[in-house]
């Protein structure tokens, strides 16, 4: 990580001696983009930056966002900015924009005309506090998607399903194969998001804004919400001898057809394409589990913390119209993975399962996800519950839905 | 003339006094300071940045209404005792067993000390190979023909905890076998002979002469061990990272992860205060009688 670091910061200073004192403005930007292919996405974003006459100065920071997260905001509350910063768009950075912590981007968007090119429009209204906008918005990461192993199912001797509920009924048949029916791995954000994907999907887009959205305890309490636990039963039962933790080890038995399939985001698309497989053929993919198909979204923004110098302050209204610019957005979607914020952008290099999320973008079929919704202390608390649930089979159901409905009663 | 004879009580030693100012001043405000902070804090409703937004107790509410602290709780008592005892049990009997003029003693010593020089982390992760349950001590003893051989604390919610104890303990014995060692080397041998002389076997000149002698050396041992349970984190996050499901958090866990990762800084430090208390409660009737007591002999 250093080393890449330095790279950067080595590739900074070269460029800023060949390119000649030209006003040149050093931007430090961090980020937890640090597998292969993110950090490939990364480095489109800053070639594009650099081709401004600017510099983009890497601050990546190892270990996911749970682990970067601190850094940059101790950071940013600590009086060391940097230039700009990663976050999930939503709620992380709340705080610090009420701080004042935070640059007013209303001007750049205005001259960009963003609420007219970003689409969903739900991605800048996260953007935006009282009236203010921000953040940058740069992809959509949508979790609502179930990964199935082709070769999984050929081997169990059933057809591969079309839904949940096909899918479920086929794991008896999977187990017998002595294959894992669905891979949940140990950490606790997996369990929690497959709950949330089952919510949406056996749910319905109502039941999980009323949920999450209205924050109903009574609902959550509910028979409609009984259903999804239901559900998450059938999961919890499908997982139990996953015995992986990080979620690209889960992505890798289904890859290798150790286990059926898994619920993950968009993300997992990449470690079958660095596997070398293909949709279609090698595995499936079934957004909103095949049931109701919506995505979330959810995904990464740029924001850009207030800097008494003027000419860094330039730079940032530079590169957030960068990032926010049709052929960046191309480069750098088609590297991570993820479906870019602006509709009028071609995407032909995307494969069958990134053109089945551009269509449903397209029909305007879309939630808000939980990043946006719910303040990290309530995700938090509902991780625990979850991974609870699904570590300990004798968990009852009933014990489990009033306890999430506790947590949905107080969250905000 | 009176006062140059007697000078002011405050200029003696002058010099120690200055220079020990830096320290007294860090001990002020960052350790007693940052805790009182911390308390103050505690009965606000801070999220991600600290704000004097007065709740009361409500965070001490949520806290112990919380499942995960509850299961903190009773895994820190667990390992608590399963360290404690066993440490001091099996580091008093190699210290022994050293104390008996063996060859090699040097060597001895040096092995069992030698995990302690690596850090939490690393022995975390080591027993976290050693314990899985495909390539670890299950997976050999399966591979060599008992293949009925079922050893997995790791993946068992109701054992983890004491998985995490075994890691611990072979880890700390080796200190504490040190201490121990010293403290037998500080008893005098005129002891030992006199008990000999009266015919007293070894195992009661132990357990009867020796450890009433070597009170302070367990009290200092106490304290070691005890600092080491209370703050236990590392361990776990590099074996379990609380798993499975949360079936082996720590309180040290539950503070860090509420302050930084849920973002709800009074909710850390509510839970970060009744670590403080629980350490109090312990330590505070001991220090009373250890020292407390000496004064009035």
């Amino acid at each position: 990580m250093r080393y890449k670091f330095l790279t950067a910061a080595f590739a900074a200073t070269v460029a800023l001696n060949v390119a000649g004192p030209a006003a040149a403005t050093d931007l430090e930007v961090t980020h937890w983009w640090t597998s292969g292919g993110e950090a490939a996405a990364v480095a489109e974003l800053a070639k594009a930056f650099d081709a401004t006459g600017n510099h983009w100065v890497d601050g990546a920071i190892a270990g996911s966002g749970g682990t970067a997260r601190p850094i940059m905001i101790s950071r940013i509350t600590g009086g060391d900015p940097m230039g700009a910063t990663q976050f999930n768009h939503g709620r992380q950075a709340e705080e610090l924009v009420q701080a004042g912590l935070m640059r007013d981007l209303t001007d750049v968007a205005t001259k960009g005309k963003w609420t007219e090119v970003v689409r969903p429009k739900s991605l800048l209204d996260s953007c935006t506090i009282d009236g203010k906008i921000y953040c940058v918005p740069v992809n959509i990461h949508s979790w609502q998607w179930l990964w199935l192993s082709n070769t999984a199912f050929e081997k169990a001797g059933v057809p591969v399903p079309k839904n949940w509920n096909e899918y479920v009924a086929a794991a008896p048949a999977l187990e017998k194969a002595g294959i894992v029916p669905l891979a949940v791995g140990g950490q606790a954000w997996q369990a929690s998001g497959a709950f949330d994907v089952l919510l949406a999907a056996v749910g319905g887009t109502d039941t999980f804004l009323k949920v999450y959205k209205d924050k109903d305890a009574k609902f959550a309490a509910g028979p409609e919400v009984a259903k999804v636990f239901k559900a998450a039963d059938d999961a919890r039962k499908m997982a139990k001898n996953t015995n992986v933790q990080d979620w690209n080890q889960a992505t890798n038995m289904v890859i290798t057809g150790k286990a059926g399939g898994q619920i993950m985001g968009d993300w997992a698309q990449g470690e079958f394409q660095v596997a070398g497989k293909t949709a279609g053929k090698d595995y499936t993919c079934l957004p909103g589990l095949g049931l109701n198909e919506v995505i979330a979204t959810g995904g990464d923004a740029f924001y850009f913390p207030l800097l008494k110098d003027a000419d860094k302050a330039k730079a940032q209204e530079v590169l957030a119209e960068t990032l926010l610019d049709p052929k960046t957005q191309v480069a750098f979607n088609l590297k991570k993975g993820s479906l870019p914020v602006r509709g009028d952008v071609d995407l032909n290099a995307a494969n069958d399962c990134m053109k089945k999320g551009l269509a449903i973008l397209a029909k305007g079929a879309v939630i808000p996800w939980t990043d946006q919704l719910l303040s990290q202390d309530s995700q938090k608390q509902k991780e625990d519950l979850f991974s609870e649930f699904f570590a300990k089979p004798d968990m009852s159901l009933e014990e489990a839905q009033k306890r999430f409905a506790d947590i949905i009663a107080t969250a905000d | 003339m009176s006062k140059s004879a007697r000078p002011n009580q405050l200029f003696r030693n002058l010099n120690a006094k200055v220079a020990s100012i830096p320290m007294v001043l860090t001990a002020l405000v960052v350790f007693a300071g940052g805790t009182a902070w911390t308390v103050l804090y505690s009965f606000t409703n801070s999220k991600l940045l600290p704000r004097l937004n007065f709740v009361g107790l409500d965070q001490y509410y949520r806290l112990w209404a919380t499942p995960r602290w509850l299961i903190s709780i009773e895994n820190l008592l667990i390992y608590g005792v399963v360290s404690l005892v066993f440490s001091l049990v099996i580091g008093f009997l190699l210290a022994a067993l050293l104390d008996q003029k063996i060859r090699f003693e040097d060597t001895f010593r040096t092995i069992f000390l030698y995990p302690f020089a690596l850090s939490f982390i690393v022995t975390g992760v080591v027993w976290q190979w050693l314990l899985n349950p495909d390539f670890g001590v299950q997976g050999v003893v399966r591979s060599l023909g008992w293949t009925s051989f079922d050893f997995n604390p790791l993946y068992n919610s109701s054992i983890v905890i004491y998985g995490i104890s075994i890691a611990a303990l072979w880890q700390g014995t080796g200190l504490i076998m040190c201490l121990m060692l010293a403290g037998l080397r500080g008893i005098d041998e005129d002891i030992w002979k006199a008990a000999r002389v009266d015919g007293i076997p070894m195992w009661k000149t132990y357990l009867f002469i020796i450890i009433p002698m070597m009170r302070p050396v367990f009290i200092t041992t106490l304290v070691i061990i005890a600092s080491g349970i209370v703050k236990v984190y590392d361990l776990v996050v590099a074996q379990t990272s609380g798993g499975p499901g949360i079936a082996s958090e720590v309180p040290a866990k539950y503070v860090y992860d509420y302050m930084f990762f849920a973002q709800n800084l009074g909710q850390g430090f509510a839970a970060s205060t009744m670590m403080l208390l629980s350490v109090m409660i312990v330590i505070v009737p001991w220090a009373y009688l250890e020292f407390g007591g000496r004064k009035r002999v």
